[in-house]
């Protein structure tokens, strides 16, 4: 089971110069919430950001991540 | 052979190109499965617009395949005129920004639903198993 750093860790070495700040929303271990921000973001629309996030974790999302909640930042 | 290569794929096409705003959620406006799918709901009617809404729960494959065609892993998915627009977050924050009622306000038209319209029929009948 994932917890919030693990996705912290992987959100930050997945995506070059990202900082994320993640919380575990329920306490359960499959409901997150992340705030991610990186330069990568930069030039993309809000749809592109989540899509980069979400590719970190592929098939988890929706699987052993029931959900991701994410706010992108752009730097 | 006259059926489609993949039906449910096609069907899910149809319903984003038919229906100007369109919601494919868990559970149906009026019963929601799902927090997100409820906070998304909220947003549509806190603005007042008439849109159309697919509950995903009946055939995992409907889920399946419009995650293939929008390339988005999660739901609710909200669509204006053909295009992804987001998930629950992005909706959230396009409501609060006013740039959902910016969008939805352009892209409004006189053959919109005039009442929370469900999808019905065929592959994407809509079936209440809560």
């Amino acid at each position: 089971m994932p917890d919030a750093s693990d996705i912290k860790l992987r959100i930050e070495a997945a995506i070059p110069g990202a900082r994320a700040e993640v919380e575990d929303w329920t306490g359960g271990g499959d409901h997150f919430r992340a705030t991610v921000s990186a330069p990568a973001f930069s030039g993309l629309s809000r749809i592109e950001q989540h899509r980069l996030v979400y590719g970190v974790f592929g098939e988890e999302i929706g699987g052993p991540i029931h959900a991701l909640s994410l706010t992108t930042i752009s730097e | 052979m006259s059926e489609p290569a993949n039906p449910i794929r096609e069907a899910i096409q149809g319903a984003i190109a038919g229906n100007e705003v369109i919601l494919f959620m868990k559970g149906t406006p009026e019963a929601p499965a799902c927090g997100f799918s409820a906070r998304t709901v909220g947003a549509l009617q806190s603005l007042d617009v008439p849109f159309a809404a697919v509950d995903i729960l009946p055939d995992p494959r409907i889920r399946q395949e419009l995650s293939t065609v929008s390339q988005w892993p999660t739901i609710p998915q909200l669509f204006v005129g053909g295009e992804l627009v987001g998930g629950c977050d992005i909706v959230l924050e396009m409501l609060e920004s006013g740039e959902l009622a910016e969008l939805l306000g352009v892209a409004e038209t006189s053959d919109a639903p005039q009442a929370p319209a469900v999808v019905g029929g065929g592959i994407l009948q809509i079936e209440n198993r809560l």
